[in-house]
This record gives structure tokens, sequence and C-alpha cells, in this order.
């Protein structure tokens, strides 16, 4: 039987982890990540999860024990936020590189300087071009079931690319709400013991981590094959989820409330919740609005999300997090897969940043801005949202 | 006993001399077949691993620079995790990579005790991205990044004591080698992965082209940094007594740096008498606290 429990979503994350059994754990305490990789060691400390536990001098080195691991056959996970995912960078392109299957969840927090342990995505979408998978999720619950996903998805033998589970420190990670755990059965039958297609092994010698001058090419291209067939990798798997434990929330994208839209909000991860509600009461008050969630940015979902937005007029992407320079990349990926094609306006926002509060009246306010530039037929380049003028 | 079999397959990239391809066939003869090799970026991961043409015939994985001791410590986890009880861990990379970029990675794979064999070649510079310094060059050597000059004698700092700071972490087991002793090398090596835990393995590995000297004179070169007393080569285990290799033909620190074209700088003129004698002062001291003399 399964159990409900209200619990912190860092719990849910453990939870789902431990449900996978992945054999080597290996992360290096940094705020939001902390409660759990915390949870984790008690529950190895319990006997619940038959997993060890390396506790590493750095990032650095979690993420390198975890390629290790994983290099020599057995499931692995690790967990980081903000500076931790940086100074593990080197070693995620290199894991990815090797096509290593490992399951990292990127608790979002912003970067430093100035140095605070606020969320937003900068840390993540630092490492979009790493060669991960990156799915970002919305709730608890969500997150729960997208960690077993990701270790199918990272170990099906046509992809074998690491994925980087995305979700909001504090806002999911400290916040308490209900959330159903699933039988331990019911996730063995869903995810199989990890059956690696190679290893290091003694019978068998192979080469990890070759040197390569006219291979490099070759090497990246069958990298964005990988990332073009888990397409549809992560719609499957996502709806083999659903028929087991009876949830979805998306494939590569969720669409809600897009049927008939004028204004469509395209955006990730726990702002989602906020834009539901909000749309819900511009629904209520006859307005045409709908909403996007982008669960996968890796692969990014180009025509998934050219398909569910091409009828409305204008629509308005949140970015979390700032290419410094150019713009938000969420939108300027989105510009770029409508390209060539009879396609809405698009209007960028900047919302969010170092935590700041993106309320119901934001969203509200943003889709009035875009009724506004359709009105004047003038769509700015980007806005920052709630920007505090007075102190710039 | 040692493996028959070359388990570093002949036809690799290494320059011809080159020291770190002996103490790698050396090393492997130790460990034989049941043995997961882990090395990080340097000449030994350029001349043994182009794409399709390894030279590895045991499992082998090269990942960055800095993190072969934190990657043999996962591949040594995961091992434990199947129920592998047998198969050995070593670690064979570069000064570089471990005196430098990689000795946090080291540091924490020793404190966590972790049953691993780490093996420096150390050729005392990066040698694969052109002799630039690292904290293993001795003093007064000349590299890429320390050229002797008019305001400059080469480096000016002592080479980094790396099986001390080894030692200083209570690890089980840390020794110093040369190639040119190939039976005390694989005595080493084997002694060292029968011991469980962390165990440093530093072999001095004469490189002809960033120390300036003739393929032909690797051994050579070697056995003079020995016998010199520059390069001490002695072991501990721990709780025991220390062994040193006793130097029976003692020559001056003059015979070793003249040699090598990274030393030349120190005998135009009179001018670094007193950096030459500030050298030989190392190797006293060397003969005298190994107690090196015969
Ligand atoms: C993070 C990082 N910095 C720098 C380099 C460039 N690099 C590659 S090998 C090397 C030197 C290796 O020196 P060492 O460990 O002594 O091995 P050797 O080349 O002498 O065999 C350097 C600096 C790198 N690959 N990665
Ligand atoms: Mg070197």
């Amino acid at each position: 039987m399964s159990k409900k429990a209200v619990i912190e979503g860092s719990m849910a994350v453990a939870e789902a982890v431990k449900a996978c059994r992945p054999k080597v754990i290996s992360a290096y305490p940094i705020s939001p990540q902390t409660h759990i990789v915390e949870d984790l060691a008690k529950m190895i400390a319990d006997k619940e999860l038959d997993s060890t536990m390396v506790r590493v001098d750095s990032e650095f080195s979690a993420a390198s024990v975890i390629c290790g691991a994983s290099a020599t056959g057995v499931r692995a996970y690790t967990a980081s936020s903000s500076q931790g995912l940086l100074l593990m960078t080197e070693v995620l392109f290199n894991t990815a590189g090797m096509r290593l299957p490992i399951v990292i969840t990127g608790v979002n927090r912003t970067i430093s300087a100035p140095i605070t342990i606020q969320p937003d995505h900068q840390d993540t979408m630092t490492l979009r071009d790493a060669g991960l998978i990156q799915l970002y999720v919305e709730n608890s619950q969500e997150a729960y079931a997208t960690h077993i996903q990701a270790f199918k998805i990272a170990e099906d033998r046509e992809i074998l690319l690491p994925v980087m589970v995305c979700m909001d420190g504090w806002i999911l990670t400290h916040s308490f709400e209900p959330v159903e755990i699933y039988d331990q059965e019911l996730v063995d039958k869903f995810l199989p013991e990890y059956d690696p297609l190679y290893c290091l092994d003694p019978e068998k010698p192979i080469t990890y981590g070759s040197y390569a001058d006219n291979e490099v090419m070759e090497f990246r291209y069958m990298m964005q094959e990988a990332m073009e067939r888990a397409k549809d990798k992560i719609q499957d798997v996502a709806l083999e989820y659903k028929e087991l434990f009876g949830e979805y929330y998306g494939g590569l994208i969720e669409e809600y409330r897009t049927e008939g839209a004028d204004v469509i909000v395209v955006a990730m991860g726990s702002v989602l919740g906020t834009i539901k509600d909000a749309v819900d009461e511009m629904r209520e008050n006859g307005q045409k609005v709908g909403a996007i969630k982008v669960r996968s940015y890796r692969p990014f979902p180009a025509e998934e999300l050219y398909n569910a937005v091409k009828d409305a007029s204008i629509i308005a992407v949140l970015d979390k997090s700032l290419s410094i320079g150019q713009g938000g990349p969420l939108a300027t990926d989105t510009k770029a897969a409508f390209y060539n094609k009879k396609a809405p306006k698009v209007a960028s926002f900047m919302a969010g940043l170092g935590g700041r509060e993106v309320t119901k009246e934001t969203i509200k306010n943003i889709v009035y801005k875009c009724k506004k530039a359709l009105e004047l037929n003038i769509v700015a380049d980007m806005e920052f949202v709630d920007l505090r003028r007075e102190i710039i | 006993m040692v493996e028959n079999m070359e388990l570093l397959a002949p036809g690799h990239r290494a320059c011809p001399g080159c020291g770190t391809a002996i103490a790698t066939r050396l090393i492997l003869k130790a460990t034989g077949k049941d043995v997961i090799v882990v090395t990080s970026t340097g000449c030994l991961e350029t001349f043994t691993s182009p794409y399709g043409q390894s030279a590895w015939e045991v499992p082998w994985i090269h990942s960055l620079f800095e993190n072969g001791a934190a990657v043999a410590s996962g591949v040594k986890e995961a091992l434990k995790a199947k129920g592998n009880n047998h198969t050995k861990v070593v670690v064979i990379s570069g000064d570089g990579g471990s005196f430098d970029i990689g000795f946090g990675a080291i540091s924490g794979m020793f404190e966590r005790g972790h049953d691993i064999t780490y093996i420096c070649y150390d050729n005392e510079a990066y040698m694969n991205t052109g002799v630039q310094r690292s904290s293993s060059t001795p003093y007064a050597a000349t590299t890429t990044t320390t050229p002797a000059g008019v305001a400059s004698y080469g480096k000016l700092e002592p080479k980094k004591d790396m099986p001390s700071i080894a030692l200083a972490h209570g690890i089980q087991y840390v020794a110093t080698a040369s190639i040119c002793y190939p039976q005390d090398l694989i005595r080493k090596v084997k002694k060292a992965i029968s011991i469980n835990g962390p165990k440093y393995i530093q072999v001095h590995v004469p490189c002809c082209i960033g120390w300036g000297f003739d393929p032909s004179e690797t051994i050579e070169v070697g056995r003079l940094a020995v016998e010199t007393g520059l390069v001490p080569i002695y072991s501990i285990e721990k709780g025991k007594p220390m062994e040193v290799r006793k130097v029976s033909d003692r020559k001056p620190v003059e015979a070793y740096l003249k040699k090598q074209n990274r030393f030349k700088h120190l005998f135009k003129g009179e001018e670094y008498k007193e950096v030459v004698a500030q050298l030989q002062k190392i190797c006293d001291d060397n003969f005298e606290y190994f107690g090196l003399a015969k």
C-alpha cells in the first residue's frame, strides 16, 4: 500500500531516491540541498536503504565519485545547489561525455555575487550545455515522480545521458505538502535493477575517457542524437508512470487551460503553481489566458511548445535566470523555436531573480502588459519585473 | 611472481626514453590483471589512450586532471557494492595532478580510508602542456614558467614533500621509488596492493624532453638522482620502522645537475655557486635524515 504523508519536499526526493536503490551516493552540503542528503544519510543509518554514502571533500569530488561508481556499473546519485553545482561543472560535462547515466538533483539557488541563499534558476541553467537532460518540477509530488522517471530515462540504452532534476530551493525543498509515497514493489516494477551496457571490469577490460583528436565531432553528434531520442523517451516514461502510479505531470511540456487562449504564460518550476492560480482567476473573469510548463528544458521541446501555442496571439515567457548580455534563456530558446514559422509574438520577462517574489498579481500584470503590447503592436525586448529602481 | 603478459600494450605514443611508460609497465607487472586503473589528465593519459587505440589491457578510466583520487573512490565503492572484494583499484597520475590540482581530492581519499593505491609518477613538471613548473619541480630547475634570466635562476622554491603529507594522514603505506630500480618498484607496488586502506607511492620518472637529456640516458639520469641523495628511496608501513634504500656509491649533486639542461644555467660562470651549494645541502640533509649512507 502506498502512504500519504505531509512531508518536506526534500524528504519526498529522499523517498524517491531510496526507492530507486542507488548503490553509491555522494554529496557535499550546501543550502538548500542539505535536507535531501541528510534524509538519505539517516535512511542508510537506519538500514532502510542499502547504499553507501561517500562524504567527500567537495562537490567536485562528489561528482567525481559518482562518475567513477557509474563507470563501474552501479546506479549512482548526487545532489547540489548553486556554487556546488558550478564546482561540479567540469565533472558533469565529462560524465555526460562518457555517457554515464547518473541522476543529480539540482536544487535551484542563485549564484554569487552577491551571495545569497535565495532561489532562482541561474545555477542549473548555467549547466544547460553540459549534455545533461534537465527536467524542472513544479511541486513535491512531481519531484518524487520525476526522480523515479529520471533513472529510467538516463539508463535507457538508447539514451545513456545524466539526468538533472531541477527543483526550486526552499520553495519546494523546505515546504511541507501531502505527498504520496509508493510501495517499493511498484517502483521496482517500474524501474528494474540497473543493467549497464558497459562497465569497468577486469574480465572484460575497456577504456573510458580516451584521448580523441579527430572524433569529437562524432561524439557530440551522438549526444545530440541521444537528446533527440530522449524527447520520445521522456514522454513515454511519463505515460508509463501514469499507467502504473496514476499520476501525470506532462511529458516535455504541460499545457494548462490553453484552449482558445490569446495570451499564454510559459515558465518552469514551482512558479507554475502561482501561474495556474492566476490563470484560473483570469479565466473566471472571462480572459482567454493559459499557461505552459516547460518540464524538459534539455532536450528543448521546440516542436511541442510551438504546437501548443501557435494559435495564441502572444506568449509571455517568464525566465528565472539571466544570460547576462543576452537575456532570458527560456525566452531565447522559445524565439529560436518559432523562427521561420507563423507564430505568436513573444514577450520576455525576467522575474524572481534571487528569490524576488512572484505573486498572482505579478502574473496578471504580465498578462496585462502582453495585451497592451498587442494593442500598440510593440513588444519590448525584455522586462525586469518588479525591479526596485530606488536601489539602482 | 610478476605478470608475464604485457598489460600496457606496445605501440603507444610515448616519447623514446619516457620514464613514465617504463613505470607504468612495471606497475602493471606488479598488479596483474585483476585491477582497475584510474589516470588523471597528463602525458600518461595522452600517450596511452588515443580513441580506438588504447594501450590498456586492463580496465582503465580517465576523467579529468584533478579528480583521480575521487573517481577511484567511486570505483572502489561500486566494486564493494557489487560484492567484489578482490579487484584492486590503482591510480596512476602525474605530479601536477597529485601535488597541485588534485591535492584536495587525494587528501579526502586518504582521510576516508579508501582501499586505493595512489601512485604518482613524478616527472617533476607539467610535461603534457609543455614543461611548466609544478610544486614537485626541484629547487633551481628551469621550466617554461620558471625560466632563468637576469632576475631569476629558475624555480625559487623547494620541492613539496608529498610523501610526508601523505604520511601525516596516518595512511597505511607510503613509499618512494624510481624506475631505475625495477625490482624495488614492483615489490613496493605488490606490498601496497596487499595492504587494506589508502597507500601512496611516488615514483621518480626522468623525462628527457622536460629535463633536457638524451633519451638513451633515462636510467643513468634517474640513478644519479638517487645516488646523489636528491631523491631518497624509502618506504614506511604504518607502525613499522622506515626502510631505506642505501646508496653505496655516493655522487656529488653536480654529477646529476650537469646531465640536464634544466640545471645548465647554474654552471654558466660562478654566479650560482651558492645555489648549487644549496642543492648539495638538500642532498646532505637527505643523507643524514634518511640514513642513506651504506
Ligand atoms: C582543470 C585543468 N587545468 C589544466 C589542464 C591542462 N593540463 C593538462 S595536463 C597538465 C599537466 C599535467 O601534469 P602532470 O600531472 O605532472 O602530468 P604530466 O603531463 O607531467 O605527465 C595540464 C596543466 C587541464 N587538463 N585541466
Ligand atoms: Mg608531471
